[in-house]
């Protein structure tokens, strides 16, 4: 490294096939070649992907936490909001839909009832919100660092389920306080949140791809999401409002993702909601055809979502 | 070990080419990287990326002409694409610590990135020995949290394992120097301080083929000194070094080759007496 040597080196120059001459661009591939470099951007396979993935495993949680301390560092209450969002979101929506828009009739436990579709709808959506700016609001780190860009919408959907964990601690309250009674379907829920957790991740990493490439996307996403929220039966009960339609209608709304893992976290967690459904003799989806759903749009969401971020994995820099 | 390396560029500093030495690289080439051994091929490399919302003043900003530029099917005009590095092409050996100057926006942060992997090719190619790594990790730092938080951050984020992190930990922050303000956000901090931090995590990891971006050397005089320590023992461990500069100096003292990249190509390759006698002319 130092001048003396220079002269060794110099005479190494002779090394490359051809000097500056016209076939040098060939000359460079085959160069490379010979010493068994590999291109700099190269999409890995997909088990390969997975497996980079897996070790930036640390990377993926500590970020998400992060991003979660941070949020509420400069609010004079820090973490406290974690827990306030989320009670006085349900409060707003009580306020709305329970009182002033009254549309208790139908569910015995309306405020139990609202705030589960709330929580579970929002979880969603957040994930969706944050995949989509998680690649075009993180340009900075994919042009400094290296890592398998799938990481980053993972760790947003990470940092939304830490909240939701936080949620259902407020959920569960809630519905004790209402007089729903402690069931052992409870114990059901972790998988429920599974399921919707791998849904959350597969639509996070789709929007994630589109919302890198189409910068527009992340104007017209609220949009898309409250239309899809009014849809989803949160603020009503799907079977209810669909007795006078034909049975397809019914299927087409309860078939809609929100709506399966809102209508499944609503059997397990509330025994008057199937209760009601019963008495009121509407047709609807049985729990086990709720399972069968949650488990389709998990998988489906999971596997495309993957493998449609991971085809552009290599661009994500360019922005 | 000074090397130039062909490039298409007329302007090359040519080197005398000793025809004898050819075989005795040949025969190392394959198994250990010796000295002289490619690590680094960048193969007439375009890089063409986005910038958004750079409208000009001449456009003018408002919704209805926004709609009559879709109507009319032109592009929008706040993306532009920049096309910042223009067929350069060059061999780097192991060994080699290639300083790259130019003027500001002459793509030498852009040819770090790409030769990094980080930015994807318009056309060309680069071919690299394992994964080069860009020394920093400000982006994946964030101000409202400590400095014990973002240490950790920093480390997972350059891929450290967790005990690698625990046994880094230590060091890195008393190589800052910045003491009990660790226990502080971030965003606390002098300048002087955030930067010599974010030094601390970047450079607690070795890296086979390591590229440094400028300003790394900021802060009081002990810890430029430090820093500079620091990088030429980093040095000894890569194989090879880039290292953007606009300090003449620093490239000076620690690059045995220099690359003068003028508006996205080579003007000129080769040891740095000459490219930087030419450039400062």
């Amino acid at each position: 490294m130092s001048q003396p040597e220079s002269a060794v080196a110099d005479s190494r120059a002779g090394d490359r096939a051809a000097g500056p001459s016209p076939t040098g661009k060939e000359s460079l591939a085959a160069l490379a070649e010979r010493h068994g470099l590999r291109r700099a951007i190269a999409r890995p396979s997909l088990p390969v992907y997975l497996r980079q993935l897996w070790d930036r495993r640390h990377f993926v949680f500590t970020y998400a936490t992060s991003r979660n301390v941070s949020k509420y560092s400069d609010s004079a209450l820090g973490q406290l909001w974690q827990v306030l969002t989320p009670l006085l979101n349900a409060g707003v929506y009580y306020l709305m839909f329970g009182l002033i828009l009254g549309q208790k009739k139908d569910i015995t436990n309306y405020t139990a009832f609202l705030i589960t579709g709330v929580f579970v709808y929002s979880y969603t959506q957040r994930s969706i919100t944050g995949g989509a700016k998680s690649i075009s609001g993180n340009l900075s780190l994919i042009r400094a660092l290296h890592f398998p860009r799938a990481a980053l919408p993972l760790a947003y959907t990470i940092q939304e389920f830490q909240q939701l964990a936080i949620s259902m601690g407020v959920l569960f309250v809630i519905v004790l306080v209402t007089g729903e009674p402690l069931t052992w379907m409870w114990l059901l829920i972790p998988f429920a949140l599974l399921l919707q957790t791998i849904f959350n991740v597969g639509m996070s990493l789709l929007l994630a791809r589109v919302g890198a490439f189409v910068r527009d996307m992340n104007q017209l996403l609220p949009f898309i999401l409250r239309t899809w929220l009014y849809t989803s039966g949160v603020f009503y009960s799907i079977p209810a409002k669909m007795k006078d339609n034909p049975e397809w209608a019914r299927f087409l709304l309860e078939f809609n993702p929100p709506s399966v893992f809102i209508d499944l976290m609503r059997h397990l967690l509330l025994r008057t909601y199937p209760e009601d459904l019963a008495k009121h003799q509407f047709s609807h989806s049985s729990l086990g055809q709720l399972w069968l759903y949650a488990g389709f749009w998990a998988a489906v969401a999971l596997i495309g979502g993957f493998w449609y971020f991971w085809r552009a994995e290599e661009r994500y820099g360019r922005g | 070990m000074a090397v130039a390396e062909l490039t298409k560029e007329p302007s090359q500093m040519a080197h005398p080419q000793d025809e004898a030495a050819l075989p005795a690289v040949a025969a190392a080439a394959p198994a250990e990287p010796a000295p002289g051994t490619p690590t680094v091929v960048v193969d007439d490399l375009h890089i063409v990326y986005r910038v958004y919302g750079a409208a000009s003043a001449s456009e003018k900003g408002n919704a209805a002409n926004a709609l009559l530029r879709i109507l009319r099917r032109q592009g929008r005009p706040q993306m532009k694409e920049v096309h910042a590095v223009k067929g350069v092409s060059f061999v780097a050996r192991h060994g080699d610590a290639i300083g790259i100057i130019g003027r500001n926006g002459s793509g030498k942060s852009t040819l770090l990135r790409a030769i990094a992997g980080l930015l994807p090719p318009h056309k060309g190619s680069v071919y690299t020995n394992g994964q080069p790594s860009l020394l920093g990790v400000n982006a994946a730092l964030m101000k409202e949290l400590t400095g014990e938080r973002n240490v950790v951050l920093g480390c997972y984020a350059m891929g450290m394992t967790p005990s690698e992190v625990k046994e880094k930990y230590d060091e890195i922050v008393e190589f800052s120097g910045i003491g009990e303000f660790v226990q502080f956000p971030m965003s606390t901090y002098s300048s002087g301080m955030g930067a010599r931090l974010r030094f601390a995590i970047a450079s607690a990891k070795s890296h086979n083929v390591l590229l440094i971006d400028e300003a790394l050397a900021t802060g009081d005089r002990d810890f430029k000194r430090k820093s500079q320590e620091r990088i030429q023992q980093m040095r000894g461990e890569a194989g090879t070094v880039f290292l953007v500069a606009h300090n003449l100096d620093v490239i000076e003292e620690t690059c045995n080759r220099v690359i003068w990249l003028h508006k996205g190509k080579i003007k000129m390759d080769g040891d740095p007496a000459t490219v930087l006698a030419a450039y400062n002319s």
